[in-house]
């Protein structure tokens, strides 16, 4: 059986859209209980961090041009360059060293 | 305190990062969503009501596959539930006065760098940051999608390869200062990145989905840092 892609984007929005809503809707009160709030807490840190590493390495044609961008983007953000300074620049870098002939 | 207007254009800046990261990975995921035979249009909405990459990644890949419809249902969930988690927190940082209405237009924009930046704002967040930062990404998300479908791979790779590290920039822009301030922080950022590096190598967790992944990753360190570690009232703010 074929299916109807209309719905199957319907699906998809809705599905996503309730994963986000229900935890802001229902969640009204400040939660009190110390375990649930430092788990929440912590929780964008790893994320990020666990998203970053290693797949910045593996979304670069050349995993050392991702790598070096890794290192450039944590000296640059440990200085204290905003989000948009160690964003553009760490593409840069990543263009810079992909021009290197020996790293192909 | 902030006005809305000024919270706006605050988000606006800050998107922009987002916008230009979100552009060349939608692109990519154009070439996806073309491949599994969905228009440029329709990947085009798909982004605009989604704005999410993994979930619709796996959603386009089931598509063309001609997937059963609650398999699609199921896998959707499965690739976004880490916004269950990201929600949960981010409804913490809303002052209680705020109207109501508000958490159902912020929560069509939970992505992971709309979230990471919203959460974090110092003290409460004003959800016109959110939306101003929505307001330059998702479109940047769902014109880039379309584009991925009409143009395929017209730009050169070592463009694209470039603009891919785009968000990973930023991420580390986000976690890099806090590090700077806490040590308990510092040390899961290194903890996190070390066994995201090993459940990505080792051939026992790399079958599990990159999504599903960075789930159990998740629980599992932040819930062993929160009874490790718990945080007072105050610092949890």
């Amino acid at each position: 059986m074929t299916h109807n892609i209309y719905i199957y984007m319907l699906i998809m929005a809705a599905v996503t859209y309730l994963i986000r809503v229900l935890p802001l809707t229902l969640i009204r009160k400040e939660i009190t209980n110390t375990f649930i709030r430092s788990f929440l807490y912590y929780v964008p840190y790893v994320t990020l961090a666990a998203m970053t590493f290693p797949a910045m390495m593996d979304a670069t044609d050349s995993p050392l041009a991702g790598a070096v961008a890794f290192v450039f983007a944590i000296i640059l953000a440990w200085k204290g360059a905003s989000l948009f300074v160690v964003s553009v620049l760490s593409c840069i870098m990543v263009f810079i060293i992909e021009l290197m002939p020996f790293i192909r | 305190m902030q006005t809305n207007s000024q919270a706006f254009r605050k988000g606006i800046q800050h998107g922009v990062p987002i916008a230009l990261g979100y552009f060349a990975v939608a692109f990519t995921l154009g070439i996806v969503a073309k491949k599994a035979g969905v228009t440029a249009l329709q990947s085009f909405i798909v982004s605009a009501t989604n704005s999410a990459s993994a979930g619709e990644y796996v959603g386009f890949t089931l598509i063309g596959e001609n997937a059963a419809y609650i398999e699609l249902a199921i896998m959707t969930l499965v690739a976004n539930a880490r916004y269950l988690l990201l929600s949960c927190a981010l409804s913490q940082k809303f002052s209680s006065d705020m109207r109501f209405i508000h958490r159902f237009i912020v929560g069509w924009f939970v992505t992971d760098e709309i979230f990471g930046i919203s959460i974090s704002v110092p003290g409460r967040l004003n959800p016109f940051y959110t939306y101003g930062a929505a307001a330059i990404s998702v479109p940047a998300w769902s014109i880039g999608t379309y584009l991925g479908v009409v143009m395929g791979n017209v730009l050169p790779p070592n463009i694209v390869s470039a603009l891919s590290v785009g968000l990973y920039g930023m991420f580390i822009a986000i976690i890099i200062p806090p590090s700077k301030r806490d040590k308990i922080i510092a040390m899961l950022v290194v903890i996190s990145m070390v066994v995201s590096y090993i459940a990505t190598r080792v051939t026992l967790f790399a079958a599990i989905s990159p999504g599903t992944r960075t789930i159990f990753i998740t629980v599992v360190i932040s819930a062993v840092a929160a009874i490790l570690f718990p945080r007072r009232e105050k610092e949890a703010a």
